[in-house]
């Protein structure tokens, strides 16, 4: 368990920052919702990895605990958004985003 | 507890009405109703001896951690002001009768609410109680517009909405401010917000945020625009309850929270705010003259009439804020006397432009003389009620300056020109197809002119009560600006 | 006492009440009843008071054993109740008797009822007989409040009052806008006067600290001559007199107000009502004496309209529009004879003028009634032998006015002439003008309409009577009245007494005490100035006599070729055409053009240009929604960098 806190803090800050980064382009660049879902668990991730490391480094357990709460919540949220998905297939035929502009001015 | 059953009845009267069915049995109730309401606030009126401080108090916490708390309570100001609500509001009721209006119960049930909000604003002694009422005497007046009005109503009420919601916007900023200069624990009791003390700067901006608000209330030049409008385009009890009491809650503002408040800078600034209404008195009175439409002209006049009021209360003189109360309760039967009459021509002729009528006074010479003496009382002749205010108005305002008083005075004669003018070419001459079979008044009628008329003289011959009345609470606020305890 | 003085004004109110709310439901002859009968019993009750007051002014009370003028000084106002009361500003009704409103007291019941009873036969087939009763009635109720009251609000309730009744009785006949036109004139003019009257009185109010005309007057009296507040004061009443009593520039609606009954030109537009601003002065006697400017100002005004007046109706040719300017002119002598601190002359005039002009009007509406309604007195003539009571008793009047003695007009007139004289000569010369001209212009009338041959139509003609009794007779009680007033104040020259000078020397005590004495005339200067005024006059009767009897001329028709003098006068100097293009259409074009443009164009438009812009924006900014999710979240993360961004700067 020791030997976790022997990698220092920042390599965890940039990777968990390249992984975040790598979501949010995920997100505005992809068109289909699905993969637009998996990079918001990737960010979701990320931040959960950085909980995880900086709960290490503090000797605070709540970040841990909150992982648990963010990937319980993360699971809710894939799920409905995953249902939402499937309803939209069902009209539309169709998961690219860009078709779902009706509600605009 | 008289105050709030004041309040409550109304409400709880506007609510039970809903449930009635038969047009017969919501007018009767409505009109029972408000005389019972009347009835109380006579017992109020007769049990009214001035205290120094408010009167027939009533005070319950209600967000003790916001300092807002329920407290009614009535000086005498606000006494008349209640008075003349609840005389007025079963005359409006009775007058609405002749009308078929579709959905009865709920223009009923409205106009009792707009009572209660009325009520509400003339007995608050708290800011934000004062402004919650302030904002639901709007709602009434909107749907009564909005649903029953003429042509266009619904750019008009918008338009009156969003004009007079603005104003008041700026009151609440202002209550705000001052709320948060109270000591801790902050409060919107009133006496808290006449105590705060200003820097001169501060003062200026909460004198400006009051007087926009209520100066498109009352409204004063040139802030007048929405009103023209909104009188010709709601019903007759729309108009009545509007130009009738609504007004005058803008001038009892006035009097009540920004003399006390910013007397300061109304000593400073006040004069550039009285040229901007006496200006407005000419102005009005000048558009007033070339009107076609009864009820537009009946806008213009009452823009040149309050303008003077305001004026009045502007210079804080004695005699203009005593003028000030009596021309407000003046007023209010004056004009909602006039649209009565104005309603039962329109009734009978179908129309209210002027030059489409004619020789009226030929066939309901009755209808004539109604008309002629509450024309009258709103030209300010001599033992009637409109000579007591303006005599006190211009006399005060003679007091603050001569000129202004020249400029103001000139309504005496204008209104003259543009009554008298309207009188002649709706009543006198010859008659014509729309005026040839006009019925004259018949019982309801006479029976809703009457009480105005006996007012009318009443006030005007012995003013002494309404004068002694409103006296101490006049000179009370006035210590405030003159810092004498 | 108190009970019958309240009586005095209430009892035509109850009147006017009784016959006003009955509508037509009351018997004629009961009406006729009500509305003469109140006012007989307010005139026997003023003349009661009248009596009592003689005998105690002549030996005052025991328990005051003060001089006359003391006693008029000291005795309080009859109060009623309070009015208005706020702290300084005490109105009290209340009402001040004393001898100067105890004259108009009795002229004002006394003539009103003599009117009264004439209107009985000469409305005698309106159907808006109770009408006019109950307007009368109340007409007369404000007079009486307006002489009796006791302080100025009082007096302007009557001022206001009796221009609400004007207003009402021009208007008699409303059908005809051309009668309510000159009704709603007469109204506004006289709120133009109201207006300065007002002013006047928050002047007094702000110097005096009251109302009342006793303590008023007692404080004034102590103030310098040419006060500048004093003046301002007087000059603003004396607007409010110009308006009430027809002077320059107020004067047009006095000749368009005789479309009302022609008992109303005689009552209100020539006896009573139009006489109130001479009243008024008289009553602030105190206040004018100290203010020379206005004096002044007040004599050149009142002596431009006399002669203007005069010189006007000269070349009218409607019966009553000629009496109209007369009694314009007759007002200006008034002022005229109180500008040169005449006040008991001025009153002495107003109240033989009231008997002799009331004549007039009465006999001009016998000789209309007797013509079916002709007022042209081209159209008239000959109708001295039948009118013969109509015609004796218009002659005696004429005589009056033209200021022939021994009939009232000729001391009333002489009593102003004589102070015109002592105060400034050329004044003098040209008032005596004006008593020519007024000789001149009265026997025009009464030659084109009494002598010669009738010229009217041959239905006219056949129906030509002399009118009923009950109008004749208040005819000859006038005449008698027009005849012998001269009496109330015969002077020292002739061996009088100066009655009413002395009656009225209480009230204007003071007044007389603080003017100047002019330098005094000798007895023979006296009786050579009546020579000269009575040769013009007769000189203009006879010249009169010349052209219009003799020469018959004057019988132009209206669009007949004259010198453009003559056009001039005859059109009336085209005042009411200047008046009309001064103010009436400026302020209606201002009218319009403060709706059309500054209201809808400019106020309106920014109010609603306001919303416009709200509206606007938000149009264009929804462009914004675009609909696209990527877009939005695009948005979003440039939100979140740029938030990061400042704060980092930060």
């Amino acid at each position: 368990m020791t030997n976790l806190t022997t990698i220092p803090i920042h390599y965890y800050l940039i990777f968990c920052s390249v992984l975040f980064s790598i979501g949010v382009f995920g997100v505005l660049i992809k068109r289909n919702v699905l993969v637009i879902l998996m990079s918001i668990e990737l960010m979701i991730n990320s931040i959960n990895l950085l909980l995880a490391a900086f709960s290490t480094y503090t000797n605070d357990p709540a970040g841990q605990i909150f992982v648990f709460f963010i990937m319980v919540v993360a699971a809710a949220e894939v799920a409905i958004g995953l249902a939402i998905v499937v309803l939209i297939y069902r009209t539309t035929h169709s998961i690219d985003i860009n078709i779902l502009n009706k509600l605009k001015w | 507890m008289l105050t709030v059953t004041l309040i409550l009845l109304p409400l709880a009267l506007s609510l039970i009405i809903l449930l009635l069915k038969e047009q017969r049995a919501i007018r009767q109730f409505a009109l029972a109703g408000a005389v019972v309401e009347f009835g109380i606030s006579v017992v109020a009126f007769i049990g009214y001896k001035y205290s120094g401080q408010y009167n027939l108090f009533y005070s319950a916490d209600w967000l003790t951690g916001l300092g807002v708390s329920l407290k009614f309570g009535m000086e005498g100001i606000s006494l008349l002001l209640v008075m003349l609500t609840t005389f007025l509001a079963p005359i409006i009721i009775l007058a609405s009768f002749n009308h078929s209006y579709s959905r009865p119960s709920a223009f009923f049930s409205l106009i009792l609410f707009m009572e209660m909000a009325m009520i509400g604003v003339f007995t608050a002694s708290d800011g934000l109680m004062f402004y919650i009422f302030w904002e639901l005497a709007l709602i009434p007046a909107y749907f009564i517009c909005a649903v029953w009005g003429g042509n266009d109503r619904i750019r008009i009420t918008f338009k009156f909405f969003i004009y007079t919601f603005t104003g008041s916007l700026f009151m609440l900023l202002a209550l705000i401010y001052l709320y948060f200069k109270t000591p801790l624990p902050h409060s919107f009791d009133f006496q808290w917000l006449y105590a705060v003390s200003l820097n001169p700067a501060e003062q200026i901006w909460i004198f400006l945020a009051f007087f926009i608000a209520f100066a498109i209330k009352i409204p004063v030049f040139p802030f007048h625009t929405w009103q023209p409008d909104t009188y010709t385009g709601t019903p007759a009890a729309g108009s009545m309850l509007l130009a009738g009491i609504m007004l005058k809650m803008g001038i009892y503002g006035m009097i009540r929270w920004m003399i006390p408040i910013c007397h300061d800078a109304m000593q400073q600034w006040g004069g550039i705010v009285l040229i901007l209404a006496i200006t407005g008195i000419v102005y009005a009175s000048l558009i007033a003259v070339r009107q076609s439409d009864m009820k537009r002209l009946m806008a213009y006049s009452s823009i040149a009439h309050v303008g003077l009021i305001a004026a009045g209360v502007l210079t804080m003189t004695t005699y203009a804020m005593q003028g000030a109360v009596i021309q407000m309760v003046s007023h209010g039967i004056n004009i909602v006397g006039l649209f009565i009459v104005i309603d039962l021509i329109e009734q009978r002729t179908g129309t209210r432009t002027i030059s489409d009528l004619g020789g009226i006074a030929l066939k309901a010479p009755r209808l004539a003389l109604f008309f002629m003496v509450i024309l009258l009382g709103s030209v300010a002749l001599p033992l009637t009620n409109g000579f007591v205010g303006e005599f006190l108005l211009l006399l005060g305002i003679f007091e603050y300056s001569a000129i202004f008083a020249a400029v103001a005075g000139l309504t005496i004669i204008f209104s003259a020109v543009y009554m008298l003018w309207m009188f002649q070419r709706t009543m006198l001459g010859k008659s014509n197809a729309k005026t040839e079979n006009i019925r004259d008044l018949n019982r309801i009628e006479m029976a809703t002119l009457i009480p105005l008329v006996i007012l009318i003289f009443w006030i005007g011959l012995f003013p002494g009560i309404f004068l002694d009345m409103a006296l101490p609470d006049v000179q009370q606020i006035l210590f405030f600006v003159f810092d004498i305890p | 006492m108190k009970i019958i003085l309240i009586l005095i004004p209430l009892l035509p109110f109850l009147g006017f009440l009784i016959l006003g709310l009955g509508f037509s439901s009351i018997p004629r002859k009961a009406t006729s009843y009500i509305g003469a009968g109140t006012i007989l019993i307010s005139f026997i009750l003023s003349l009661f008071i009248f009596l009592n007051f003689h005998n105690s002014a002549i030996s005052p009370p025991h328990y005051l054993a003060t001089s006359l003028p003391q006693y008029f000084a000291t005795s309080p106002p009859h109060y009623l109740f309070s009015w208005i009361s706020i702290g300084q500003l005490q109105i009290p009704f209340s009402f001040l008797i004393d001898p100067l409103s105890l004259l108009m007291m009795l002229m004002v019941t006394g003539v009103s009822f003599i009117i009264h009873v004439y209107s009985i036969g000469y409305m005698k087939d309106d159907p808006g007989y109770n009408r006019f009763f109950s307007y009368m009635n109340l007409f007369v109720f404000f007079m009486l409040l307006l002489v009796m009251g006791a302080n100025y609000p009082i007096m302007f309730i009557g001022w206001e009052g009796v221009g609400l009744c004007s207003y009402l009785l021009i208007g008699f006949w409303f059908k005809n806008h051309d009668y309510n036109n000159a009704a709603k004139k007469a109204f506004i003019m006289n709120r133009i006067g109201d207006l300065g009257f007002l002013l006047g009185m928050f002047l007094i109010f702000t110097t005096f600290n009251s109302l009342d005309f006793r303590e008023i007057f007692a404080r004034a009296k102590l103030m310098e001559p040419g006060n500048p507040i004093l003046i301002t004061i007087t000059l603003l009443l004396f607007m409010g007199a110009v308006g009430k009593s027809a002077q320059i520039p107020l004067y047009t609606w006095l000749p368009d107000a005789m479309a009302g009954p022609t008992p109303v030109s005689a009552l209100i537009h020539a006896a009573t009502m139009v006489t109130a601003g001479v009243y008024m002065i008289a009553r602030s006697n105190i206040l004018y004496v100290l203010s020379p400017l206005t004096m002044e100002i007040m004599g050149v005004t009142a002596l431009a309209t006399a002669l203007f007046a005069a010189s006007i109706a000269v070349l009218q040719n409607d019966i009553k529009k000629i009496l109209a300017y007369s009694t314009i002119s007759q007002l200006g002598y008034m002022f005229l004879g109180l500008s040169a601190g005449a006040f008991t002359g001025a009153m002495f005039h107003l109240t033989t003028h009231a008997f002799f002009k009331a004549l007039l009007f009465l006999a001009a509406g016998s000789v209309i009634h007797a013509l079916g309604g002709a007022q042209d007195i081209r159209k008239m003539g000959g109708l001295r032998s039948r009118l013969p009571k109509t015609y004796w008793t218009f002659l005696i009047a004429t005589i009056a006015i033209a200021g022939i003695p021994p009939l009232s007009g000729f001391f009333s007139k002489d009593e102003i002439l004589l102070h015109l004289f002592e105060h400034n000569v050329t004044w003098w010369i040209l008032a005596f003008a004006g008593s020519a001209l007024t000789a001149f212009y009265m026997f025009r009338l009464l030659y084109l309409t009494f002598f010669r041959n009738f010229r009217g139509s041959d239905q006219q003609k056949h129906h030509l009577h002399e009118s009923p009794a009950v109008m004749t007779i208040p005819l000859i009680i006038l005449a008698v009245l027009a005849a012998l007033g001269g009496l109330l104040n015969i002077p020292a020259v002739f061996g009088g007494g100066s009655w009413l000078t002395g009656f009225l020397a209480p009230v204007f005590a003071d007044a007389v005490a603080l003017s100047v004495p002019p330098a005094t005339v000798s007895h023979a200067t006296e009786w050579l100035l009546m020579a000269t005024t009575l040769t013009g006059c007769l000189v203009m009767v006879f010249w009169a006599w010349r052209r219009y009897v003799k020469q018959a001329k004057g019988l132009l028709p209206d669009d007949a070729k004259r010198s453009l003098v003559v056009q001039l006068v005859s059109k009336k100097y085209y005042i009411d055409e200047l008046y009309d293009f001064l103010f009436v259409k400026p302020a209606l074009w201002l009218s319009r053009f403060l709706h059309q443009v500054v209201e809808l164009r400019f106020i309106d438009r920014i109010v609603n240009g306001v919303g416009q812009v709200v509206v606007w924006t938000g149009n264009t900014v929804r462009y914004v929604q675009t609909g696209n999710v990527g877009f939005y979240m695009f948005i979003m993360i440039l939100g979140i960098i740029l938030i990061l961004f400042f704060n980092i700067l930060i």
